[in-house]
């Protein structure tokens, strides 16, 4: 609990941990900061909007239920994501408070500022830091099962002898995922970001302590299942990989265009299911290719270790040159 | 949802500048989100109503525009709407383009007093 203003729900903490410690270390060092705030004011709002329920984006504001403001909402055009070409689409909130802002002077700022803004600067602050200690680091991302901690289970142990890999795990919840990086013997933290369904810069600074890589290692982070959220925060990594596996839809590139326009790397997965399953690989690639021309492709099955060679082949001169 | 952090992070940027003017309130807040961003549009403005509770914004009147996407082609070099992150130039079928709008997510302006 924090003691400053109660905000004290733990499933609406970041907490970072290694695996055997069952308290949360980090959790409230940093005392009753805004980012405490943040989480628990992002609990409030208990749906999510960015998971990938195909087709149900079409909601209103009425289920919002806890929006317990009296805004007076009016949406003209309120579904204009269908047709916004034609014009510039103003979304006014009219709050109908009746309040006498009148007395003061009203002023303009002009701010013009990146909404991102505060995460980009920690990103490359994250990046100078890798830099400084020569880290090669990747951000891992995909919808939930795609194989992301098969794929470092295998890699870990497949490059044991000639590649140190430490790893950032990254889930809305449990240790699961960072007790098996543990039971391959790599140096692992998890960071479990509460109702948070992506990792931001910050996280990122906050494990890289605990994690203490050795200079000059690899460094992967696990990003929270989710092809949407995370393509928005730049985690400082030098580049963000996108696995698929064949048993989602071929057509994902263009579902989710920005994650696949924001990696260099794609990285086909569960090649062994192909015989099974009708995704076509060529169309994924065309597609994912409309979105982003330079993306380069990996096939290949975790479980069988197929492909896997081309895949570490990359890793060790990239990791070699950037580092 | 990514658009509560945004929203935060809008409120955040807000409240500071209010605070470096010695403002005692917000009374608009103006945000341009471009078509091909990757936010929802509804999503954000929920996210905001709930962000801008007991801030300097809480009476806030929020303006969202909408800014188009626009690309110009590498083949043909004429100008086309781009509506998706993917596409292919409909002047000439191009596949390849640059992207002149639609990635904004700027907070351009507030009111205070
Ligand atoms: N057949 C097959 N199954 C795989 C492959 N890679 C992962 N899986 C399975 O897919 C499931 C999800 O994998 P996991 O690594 O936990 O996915 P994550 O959520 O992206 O970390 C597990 O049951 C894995 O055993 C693969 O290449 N082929
Ligand atoms: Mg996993
Ligand atoms: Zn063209």
């Amino acid at each position: 609990m924090c003691d400053t203003c109660g905000c004290g729900d733990p499933e609406s903490l970041v907490t970072i941990r290694k695996p055997g410690e069952n308290e949360s270390i980090m959790d409230h060092n940093r005392g009753c900061d805004d980012h405490r705030h943040e989480e628990k004011h992002a609990e409030e709002a208990t749906h999510c909007h960015c998971h990938e329920h195909e087709g149900e984006h079409g909601h209103g504001h009425n289920h919002h239920n806890d929006h317990h403001h009296d805004h007076d909402h009016q949406h003209q055009n309120h579904h204009g994501h269908e047709h916004p070409h034609e014009h510039l689409h103003d979304h006014d909130h009219d709050h109908d408070h009746d309040h006498a802002h009148s007395q003061g002077q009203s002023r303009t700022i002009t701010l013009e500022q990146n909404v991102l803004l505060k995460n980009n600067l920690l990103a490359e602050r994250n990046r100078g830091y890798f830099v400084a200690k020569n880290l090669f680091v990747l951000n891992l991302v995909s919808s939930p099962g795609s194989g992301k901690t098969t794929l470092l289970e295998r890699t870990i142990t497949d490059l044991k002898s000639d590649q140190m890999i430490s790893v950032i795990e990254g889930d809305q919840q449990t240790l699961q995922d960072a007790n098996r990086i543990d039971a391959t013997g790599a140096p692992v933290v998890q960071i479990n970001t509460g109702t948070g369904c992506h990792l931001d810069a910050d996280m990122i600074q906050r494990a890289i302590k605990e994690l203490n890589p050795p200079d000059g290692s690899l460094v992967c982070i696990e990003n929270v299942g989710n092809l949407v959220c995370p393509a928005l925060f730049d985690l400082g990594e030098a580049h963000k990989v996108v696995i698929i596996s064949v048993t989602e839809g071929d057509d994902k590139p263009i579902k989710y265009p920005n994650m696949f326009a924001e990696s260099d790397v794609c990285i086909i997965n569960k090649i062994d299911l192909l015989p099974y399953v009708d995704f076509d690989v060529e169309r994924c690639v065309t597609y994912a290719r409309q979105v982003n021309r330079d993306l380069k492709f990996f096939q290949i099955s975790a479980k069988t270790g197929d492909g896997l060679k081309d895949w570490y082949q990359w890793l060790k001169t990239e990791a070699g040159t950037s580092v | 949802m990514h658009e509560m952090s945004l929203a935060l992070n809008i409120i955040e940027l807000a409240e500071q500048a209010a605070r470096d003017a010695n403002a005692t309130s917000i009374t608009a807040i103006e945000i341009d989100v471009g078509e091909i961003a990757g936010v929802m549009l509804d999503a954000l403005e929920f996210s905001l109503s709930v962000a801008t509770r007991s801030t300097l914004a809480e009476e806030a009147k929020l303006t969202l525009h909408l800014i188009p996407g626009s690309a110009k082609c590498k083949d043909c070099g004429r100008t086309f709407h781009l509506s998706e992150r993917w596409a292919v130039c409909p002047l000439c079928g191009g596949l390849s383009f640059d992207i002149l709008a639609g990635k904004e997510l700027t907070i351009k302006s507030i009111d205070i007093e």
